[in-house]
């Protein structure tokens, strides 16, 4: 009993990882519905850019996370205005098709300079400490942290979506990208803004992800795999949809790992697939 | 010296030609009225202003300088503002955000919030509303609104009328001297001859992408309105 109870804790705890990997996804879409197939490989970018700093400049993953953040803000930044935005406005198939080329490039560089060997980051005694919760049960502070900033960071998204003025002019391109043309907003700088947030979104989770196992350059497309997936189950366009799905998800893996150590991943993409099924607008869509 | 003008203002979409040169002149407190059927170009006009349709660059001039070419959201920083048909409000925005947004040209000037609500008193009751939920007219109100707080020298309303009644209409029309007396200029695009007629210092009438008729609406008879609008043979 208590094995499962476990099982479902550490669940929860892997989806508040999920959940980041899928914000950033949400957010692009959301804005300006475009799915970004090189996700996956951004985030493992991330963790490859915390490996350097740890390496050459003995940084710790947390003291590096705030660099890997920013210069992947600006990388993301940068992508939009110069390449990404020259696609959009031509269908679907221009910026796709971008983006699939660029996760073929990341995978490719990432392979060249640090090999196919596994890496991890070393974050020494954070990952390793634990709250103790009675006799049997112990949560890691570590995935405790993460679950912690996914939450911290999803109410911060909100709050910026619903209250400043970046938010309203963000949601408002979302509406009607003609539209604010006309009220002196220029519609591609918003473009660039919503993709440096994701992309900052998307280090950390790098970050993150390096701290808690290890990383090898063709992990990106299963990283977007589960982005993608805890955005579906979740409902496309909510945050709190978003989290709920990386949670789900989450679960559905550890408890298909403890069910047998090959169907974790494949439980998850059962669950991923019964909601496409049966609720293909997912469990909590946007009910606007 | 003119306030915007335009000097053989061409617009295309694809192949198809739907403006051919017009020339089009609007004095700093004037009203102009462009009339005309539909599919005269009238809209095409006021979008190739604003920048949603690349002007030539020397076609379009305001305040001295170029105007044309330039990409659409600094057309409305520079004050030319667009009060699109078909309203055009965001949906997943409220009133107040619909009308805040407008402020995003970032120029000084005399209009805020409270002097909006001042002119449009029913969005001040309806401000925390999403904007799907005005009536049309009241749509109409907030996309002026809008537009207002971004401090335009020179707003454009395309087809204000479309789909109200009336009375809402006449409402609304009702308000514009008074934005004129201020200093602003305005164009207003209409098929409703007799609403456009009755605001306007100048009037153009448009007729498959060209100026059939211009003029003040006193010096316009009736019958050359006719002719130029329908392109009747006298």
């Amino acid at each position: 009993m208590i094995g499962w109870i476990d099982t479902l804790v550490q669940g929860v705890l892997l989806g508040g990882l999920y959940a980041m990997f899928a914000m950033g996804l949400s957010l692009i879409w959301g804005v300006m519905r475009l799915v970004n197939i090189a996700h996956g490989d951004f985030i493992l970018l991330a963790a490859y850019l915390a490996l350097v700093f740890g390496e050459t400049a003995n940084l710790h993953p947390l003291a590096a996370a705030p660099l890997v953040v920013a210069a992947m803000a600006l990388l993301g930044y940068w992508l939009q205005r110069g390449v990404i935005n020259r696609t959009l406005g031509k269908g679907l198939l221009p910026p796709l098709l971008i983006t699939f080329g660029l996760s073929v490039v990341i995978q490719n560089l990432l392979l060249e300079i640090f090999s196919a060997d596994s890496r991890a980051l070393r974050a020494e005694r954070i990952t390793t400490g634990s709250l103790q919760l009675g006799d049997s049960l112990a949560v890691g502070w570590f995935p405790l942290g993460v679950f912690a900033a996914a939450i911290v960071l999803g109410l911060a998204l909100q709050a910026v979506f619903a209250r400043s003025a970046l938010g309203r002019a963000l949601r408002a391109t979302s509406d009607d990208q003609e539209t604010v043309r006309l009220v002196g907003i220029d519609d591609r700088r918003m473009y660039a803004l919503a993709t440096a947030i994701a992309f900052a979104l998307m280090a950390l989770a790098g970050v993150f992800l390096g701290m808690r196992t290890s990383f090898a350059p063709s992990d990106g497309p299963a990283n977007l795999l589960f982005a993608f997936e805890a955005v579906v189950i979740g409902g496309l366009g909510s945050f709190w949809g978003t989290f709920a799905g990386g949670i789900l998800l989450g679960v559905a893996q550890t408890v298909g790992f403890r069910l047998d150590p090959g169907w974790g991943l494949l439980v998850g993409h059962f669950v991923f697939l019964a909601v496409l099924l049966f609720r293909p607008q997912g469990l909590f869509p946007r009910t606007r | 010296m003119s306030l915007l003008a335009t000097r053989g203002l061409t617009a295309f979409y694809g192949d198809f030609q739907a403006l051919f040169g017009i020339d089009f002149e609007l004095g700093a407190g004037e009203v102009a009225a462009v009339i005309g059927a539909n599919g005269a170009g009238k809209s095409t006009f006021l979008q190739s202003i604003a920048g949603l349709n690349a002007a030539p660059r020397d076609a379009v001039r305001f305040d001295g300088e170029t105007l044309g070419g330039e990409p659409a959201h600094r057309i409305a920083r520079r004050g030319v503002s667009l009060v699109p048909e078909g309203r055009r409000l965001f949906p997943s925005l409220s009133v107040e955000e619909n009308l805040r947004l407008g402020a995003s040209t970032r120029r000084r000037g005399p209009w805020t919030l409270e002097r909006v609500y001042a002119l449009f008193p029913r969005l001040a009751e309806r401000r925390a509303l999403p904007a799907t939920l005005l009536s049309g007219g009241e749509q109409q109100m907030a996309a002026i609104g809008r537009a207002l707080l971004g401090n335009p020298r020179v707003l454009m309303c395309d087809e204000i009328s479309l789909g109200l009644s009336p009375a809402v209409v006449k409402s609304i029309y009702a308000g514009l001297p008074q934005l004129a007396r201020e200093g602003l200029s305005l164009i207003v695009v209409e098929q409703d001859i007799g609403t456009a007629l009755s605001v306007a210092d100048r009037v153009y009438c448009l007729q498959h992408g060209r100026v059939s008729l211009h003029g003040r609406p006193a010096e316009l008879t009736r019958e050359a309105i006719a002719r130029a609008y329908f392109g009747l043979a006298a």
